[in-house]
């Protein structure tokens, strides 16, 4: 469906868009918009819906939003591209570079941390 | 709205005007680290508590996202340095501008205070064996030691989920938390200024209830000032800043306003606010990444040199102190200064700019990480970056699932002026010299952790000197012992209604919207503006009378006319409020030192000569009758009469504890 209607909307609050929910995996149980630190989440008027990203530019990027998610996937984090952006990587034998955000990355590590 | 909707309603009760009373022994404001150490250890000492949050307690805070470090744990079984001696080191690399009587006590209890997260569930062992046979494990103890292995005085732990646990242990102790209220200003027996605290108020962020909040003790765990001299949301969002947004210095304010005495208010340093890098998210060989080799573009090793200026040729030498030095002091709670030649850190080479700008190293750097020994990689990125406070999903998880690979690949040092590369944080970025944080500036304590004002603690960084997570940890114990210890022996306290009707209507006041209607955001970045050019780099007395005389005019016009459209903002806008009394304290604190300090970063035009003997002194401040009243105070007060002159006789007469460590 599209709608061609132009309209007259505000800039966003911030440059940025730290986090991304994931409706499929989301099932709106509200534990990050209860425990995040500075209220960037409130919740959506429709139960079992993703939150509702109100304050994006108070977001600190801690990440407890996504550490205390019970489903894995549901939220990601999006670091601010001004820094994210330099955020580089040589693979050391090759001489590979490697970006975050990169198109194509290369697959994931899946390793832990320690335990 | 997007779509030219209409906003939604606010997804929570509004209850503007409705007024909450709860009173308990002890009061604790704020539920960081500091705040639910002092909730859990006053309950523990048979107080009824409530702790007061403007956030939610189970992550908030400094700390909340986790702690990889835990420093000054002096009296665990494999240290070899005793709490006299890095209370001292720490207080020499600081000139002397730490508060003893808190770091002493953080010395004497860090170890103990650890303990007790373990009893919580927090790991702080090797329990699993991933690191046997490293060098910084101990067989018999499990424990893993940050930085310097021969020492052994700082703990590696795996404290992503410290604050969790100790906000469990709240709700099972009893301890009333009121999350999403925000603490808005002390009461004081008969209202009156330098009085008796009685309690405090709070308005919820959330619904815009109003609370007032009784007890027979407080303490301040309420940090300090971080959105003093920087704001903008537009470069990083909240990450432009250190700390969070919440993080303004309330309690810096609250307290002023009541009558406590600050010091080192006048100290502050330059930071990057907006141009910070991803913290712990870059490749670079200091704090959480410590000892990590660097190369540069060539693959060519940058040397490291030890505290003595000798240049060292392995990887493990960088953990372990100088000949003939006692320990290192890494990341120790320290704020500026220079760290003792005794206790001086490992390094890259000090000449890396000059060599950097002849050519004999290419840019960029690089973290070795694949160079590195097994244990040491896995130390740094695993184990460190794993559970240091925003490290874990924004460094450890968002990096690997890019493909990162710390066995195969190297890390790139960001691309900055070859100067910066000096500064052994430079992931917080380069930097304008205007934008300053403060130093440390905070409320004065005797060895109670007990203000000027009757009834008064303080934990963590509302007290002066530096901090860290250990620090914020004990003084938190401590703070909250004490403060039982007082309830006990005081009679219950009076509320003053007039205070309680004048601070209700401050509160609510930016709810009215005026002509002219300012918002929170603008008024904050008015405020930087004044602090960076009246404030900033460079200070005399002609540019601080005119630039207290533009903070009061700002508060008598756009600051009142600051507008909020629902609770959230209006505990934003109230913070702003925070930010001009802590301002004021900075500019009365900058005129009352009539000399330079290096150790401060604090450059007076008229004054220029930079600490002279006679300034080498604390200048307690405060507020009496409307008026700003200072006073000297030797930096080693603590150790002076009416105290002992031992800190060890000191902690015996105050510390609340009996020879078995029981609260008494």
């Amino acid at each position: 469906m599209t709608d061609d209607t132009v309209y007259m909307v505000p800039n966003q609050p911030a440059p940025t868009a730290p986090l991304q929910f994931d409706a499929a995996l989301c099932n709106g149980c509200n534990v990050c918009v209860q425990i995040c630190r500075t209220d960037v989440l409130m919740p959506n008027p429709q139960k079992r819906q993703p939150p509702i990203v109100l304050y994006p530019d108070e977001c600190w990027y801690c990440g407890c939003c996504v550490e205390d998610c019970a489903r894995p996937g549901a939220i990601t984090m999006v670091h601010p591209l001004a820094q994210s952006v330099v955020v580089a990587w040589k693979r050391k034998d090759t001489g590979e570079r490697f970006r975050l955000g990169m198109k194509d990355p290369p697959p994931p590590n899946t390793r832990p941390p320690a335990r | 709205m997007q779509n030219g909707q209409a906003a939604p309603e606010w997804p929570y009760p509004v209850r503007y005007g409705k007024e909450t009373r709860v009173s308990a022994d002890v009061l604790v404001l704020g539920g960081g680290i500091a705040g639910c150490h002092a909730a859990i250890s006053a309950a523990r000492a048979g107080a009824s508590v409530i702790m007061v949050e403007k956030g939610h307690s189970r992550r908030s805070g400094q700390g909340g996202a986790g702690v990889d470090h835990w420093q000054a744990a002096c009296t665990n079984p494999c240290s070899t340095v005793s709490p006299e001696e890095y209370t001292r080191a720490v207080a020499d690399s600081m000139a002397g501008y730490d508060c003893g009587p808190l770091r002493y006590a953080q010395c004497r209890e860090s170890w103990d205070a650890v303990l007790d997260c373990e009893r919580l569930g927090v790991q702080i062992r090797d329990v699993h064996g991933e690191f046997e046979g490293a060098e910084f494990r101990d067989r018999e103890t499990q424990l893993m030691f940050a930085y310097d292995y021969e020492s052994r005085h700082g703990l590696r732990i795996h404290g992503h989920d410290m604050k969790p646990r100790l906000h469990k242990e709240t709700v099972r102790l009893g301890v009333k938390t009121f999350d999403r209220v925000m603490a808005t200003s002390l009461l004081t027996g008969h209202g009156r200024e330098g009085g008796r605290v009685v309690g405090a108020t709070g308005v919820n962020v959330r619904t815009g209830e109003f609370y007032a909040f009784r007890a027979k003790a407080t303490v301040l765990a309420l940090a300090h000032p971080r959105r003093e001299w920087v704001f903008s949301t537009e470069l990083n969002g909240g990450a432009a800043t250190f700390a969070d947004l919440n993080i303004v210095g309330d309690g810096h304010a609250m307290a002023w306003n009541a009558g406590a005495e600050y010091a080192a208010m006048e100290g502050s340093y330059d930071t990057a606010g907006g141009f910070a890098y991803i913290q712990y998210g870059v490749g670079y060989p200091d704090n959480t990444w410590y000892g990590c080799s660097m190369v540069d573009a060539d693959g060519k090793p940058v040397p490291w040199f030890d505290g003595a200026g000798r240049e060292l040729t392995s990887v493990r030498d960088r953990f372990r102190p100088a000949p003939g030095h006692k320990f290192m002091l890494i990341a120790g709670g320290l704020v500026g200064g220079v760290v003792p030649p005794e206790a001086a850190a490992n390094h890259l080479d000090d000449s890396l700019a000059e060599r950097i700008r002849g050519g004999e190293f290419r840019l960029p750097l690089y973290a070795d990480l694949p160079s590195l020994p097994e244990h040491e990689r896995r130390a740094i990125f695993g184990l460190m970056v794993g559970n240091e406070g925003k490290s874990r999903v924004p460094v450890y998880e968002t990096y690997t699932r890019a493909g990162f690979d710390p066995d195969r690949d190297m890390l790139q040092a960001p691309l900055m002026p070859p100067d910066s590369y000096r500064s052994p944080h430079y992931p917080a970025g380069t930097s304008v010299p205007q934008w300053r944080e403060s130093f440390g500036g905070g409320l004065v304590v005797d060895w109670d952790l007990r203000s000027n004002l009757e009834g008064l603690y303080g934990a963590g960084r509302s007290v002066y000197g530096g901090g860290d997570h250990s620090g914020a940890a004990t003084s938190g114990r401590y703070a909250g012992r004490k403060a039982a210890q007082h309830a006990r022996d005081v009679a219950e306290a009076a509320v003053d209604s007039d205070q309680l009707e004048a601070e209700k209507a401050r509160v609510y006041a930016p709810l009215q919207k005026k002509p002219q209607a300012i918002g929170w955001k603008e008024l904050n970045a008015g405020i930087c503006r004044v602090m960076q050019d009246y404030c900033g780099q460079y200070r005399s007395d002609g540019a601080l009378r005119l630039g207290l005389e533009l903070l009061a005019q700002l508060r008598e016009s756009e600051a009142a006319r600051g507008y909020a459209a629902n609770p959230h903002e209006l505990g934003r806008i109230l913070e702003c409020q925070t930010i001009l009394t802590v301002g004021e304290m900075v500019m009365h604190a900058s005129l009352a030192r009539r000399a330079s300090s290096a150790h401060l970063d604090f450059a007076r035009l008229d004054f220029p000569a930079v600490d002279p003997p006679a300034w080498r002194k604390l200048l307690p401040l405060h507020r009496e009758g409307g008026e700003v009243t200072t006073r000297e105070l030797p930096l080693d007060y603590h150790l002076r009469a009416p105290y002992a002159s031992t800190y060890e006789d000191n902690y015996r007469a105050h510390c609340g504890l009996d020879d078995q460590g029981t609260a008494t």
